[in-house]
């Protein structure tokens, strides 16, 4: 089996969000890029496959050379090569795109995808590439098993789980339960090194025009301070909700 | 020329998101003078969606449909979208549309915003207000494609009441079987109970409650709120908690009126998922905790204390109010 690990290379949740050059782009200064998470636990899935069924994994990020040390990292974890498009990853489209021209010329059978990255949280990368190379989709996918070609999939959905069987070629947006957190590897020294030599491959983008724009960006007004309520005094905090916010 | 909504459903009753994307879509339709028609699968009555300003409502009954099939479910909406020379289409965020949304979206070569707070602030260009980077921003997006597909987030633009003539039409679009490569095999559901999706209140406990065996005055309160239920990561990872109630960046996200954090510290990648709640109230017995700086009301309490009075004292609120 054929495995793709599509990779945001994304900035850690604990970043200081602002924006430069007239609030139009997201101001890289002094942040921590990481693997997206929904996309970290898909790839231990991957690596998952490929210690018990013989899976290759490969990892692909649409991105410029600042993208490279995440894929390295992803290398570092286990994915035996990586496919850099080299392209400003603009709109979902446009990533969907990119990633369908490498999933198509890899001939992979089963392409794992976050569910959403945690920057501009679109959600609708899997999909969408899924449909231009007409794979099976399961989204909000939290298990995965493949037997030969047919595939078991449960995916979570409003207020519970479904359990769907499919098969290859099939694209999942993958989150939490995939494997759980315990089970994400930290790179060891020993991988780091190996990593280093490991095929990074860097493809030029295909045309696709983008569909959609970010103009500007804002950030929500700051919050007031809050209110504090007495614990004795139940009755204000009630009283608080009902006429002041009107929630309840 | 209408615009069209795919107004989600389950066991043939509309979900409350369907009657907000029903307003959306009449807002954006009065923007561009035009119609509203709705697109309904194995609803039984859609009628009620006269109410939100939908015209036109095109019926689509089918048993191959009984389960969610997004690309069956697109494939619908699509030819609803072609019949109809729609060229917006409005969607909800539920976990199912967010799924057909983007198979649509390649479908129609339609450009798609997911995460959409607010109408349009222009239809020329066509001009979203977006949320991005778990809420700390918003992406003001424009769609330049001649067709749109536009994904609005739950409980931002709310219900608008409006009339609609909301005429019926049966609509039999042609599903292919080669529609159908995922088969549902089984659902596990728990019936009867407010999902955290389309919860207006969100009653959320963290490991300040101990140990499982105290959750039931967090399932006493939220029944009083008529609210779900809802945990932090670590209590979903000791396993007191299923793994479908974990709610932050890596859980399920989090868009009610109220939500309340008991004994929950605030952690950022909690904080991420819940910040698109509108109105936030901390328990916890710590005055240092990191919820305080994000919350509206706080009380510095202990949760063994305060819940059982704050249900007592509700359900005397709720007695005078109802």
């Amino acid at each position: 089996m054929k495995i793709l690990v599509c990779i945001s290379h994304v900035p850690d949740t604990t970043s200081k969000i602002n924006f430069t050059e007239g609030d139009t782009k997201f101001d890289t200064n002094g942040v921590q890029f990481v693997i997206n998470p929904n996309d970290e636990f898909g790839l231990t899935r991957a690596m998952w496959f490929k210690e018990k069924q013989g899976a290759s994994v490969d990892v692909v990020n649409v991105g410029g050379t600042e993208t490279e040390p995440t894929l390295r990292k992803a290398l570092a974890i286990g994915a035996d090569g990586a496919i850099r498009v080299n392209a400003e990853a603009t709109d979902g489209f446009f990533v969907a795109k990119q990633l369908a021209a490498v999933a198509k010329n890899g001939g992979y059978d089963l392409i794992i995808a976050g569910r959403e990255s945690i920057d501009y949280n679109g959600g609708m990368v899997p999909g969408m590439l899924a449909t231009l190379i007409e794979a099976n989709f399961v989204n909000n996918c939290i298990s995965l098993e493949v037997d030969g070609t047919a595939a078991t999939a449960m995916r979570e959905i409003d207020g519970g789980k479904e359990t769907s069987n499919t098969s290859l070629p099939l694209v999942i947006g993958g989150q939490k339960g995939l494997v759980e957190e315990s089970d994400l590897r930290i790179p060891n020294m020993r991988g780091i090194m190996m990593a280093r030599k490991k095929p990074l491959n860097v493809i030029e983008p295909t045309d696709a025009a983008k569909e959609t724009t970010a103009v500007k960006f804002e950030k929500p007004a700051p919050r007031g301070a809050v209110k504090l309520v007495d614990a004795a005094n139940i009755d204000e905090l009630i009283n608080l909700l009902h006429n002041e916010a009107k929630v309840i | 020329m209408s615009v069209l909504v795919y107004t989600e459903s389950e066991q043939g009753k509309f979900k409350k998101a369907a009657f907000e994307v029903a307003s959306y879509a009449k807002e954006v339709a009065n923007q561009l003078g035009t119609t509203v028609t709705a697109v309904a699968i194995n609803v039984e009555d859609a009628s009620e969606l006269g109410n939100y300003g939908v015209d036109k409502v095109l019926n689509v009954s089918a048993d191959t449909l009984k389960d969610f099939n997004a690309k069956a479910y697109a494939s619908a909406v699509h030819q609803a979208a072609t019949k109809e020379g729609a060229k917006v289409v409005i969607v909800s965020s539920s976990a199912d549309s967010k799924t057909l949304a983007p198979i649509l979206a390649v479908n129609l070569e339609a450009g798609y915003a997911s995460n959409v707070v607010a109408a349009p602030t222009s239809t020329n260009p066509f001009t979203v207000r977006r949320t991005a980077f778990t809420n700390k921003a918003f992406n003001i997006t424009e769609i330049s494609s001649d067709v749109k597909v536009v994904g609005v987030s739950n409980n931002s633009f709310g219900l608008v009441e409006n009339s609609g003539a909301a005429a019926a039409e049966s609509f039999a679009p042609s599903l292919d079987d080669s529609l159908f490569g995922v088969k549902v095999a089984s659902v596990d559901k728990v019936s009867g109970k407010v999902t955290i999706a389309d919860a207006e209140v969100v009653v959320s406990a963290g490991r300040g409650m101990k140990g499982p065996e105290n959750w039931g005055m967090i399932e006493e309160l939220a029944d009083v709120l008529g609210a779900a239920t809802a945990c932090s990561k670590p209590v979903s990872d000791l396993g007191w908690r299923p793994h479908g109630e974990h709610v932050g960046q890596t859980g399920k996200p989090v868009a009610s009126n109220l939500y309340i954090a008991i004994g929950i510290s605030g952690a950022i990648q909690h904080l991420a998922g819940i910040n698109a709640s509108k109105v936030k109230v901390v328990i916890n017995t710590d005055p240092e905790a990191p919820f305080f700086k994000a919350a509206d009301y706080g009380i510095v309490g202990d949760a063994f204390e305060v819940v059982p009075t704050l249900i007592e004292k509700l359900k005397e609120f709720k007695a005078n109010n109802a």
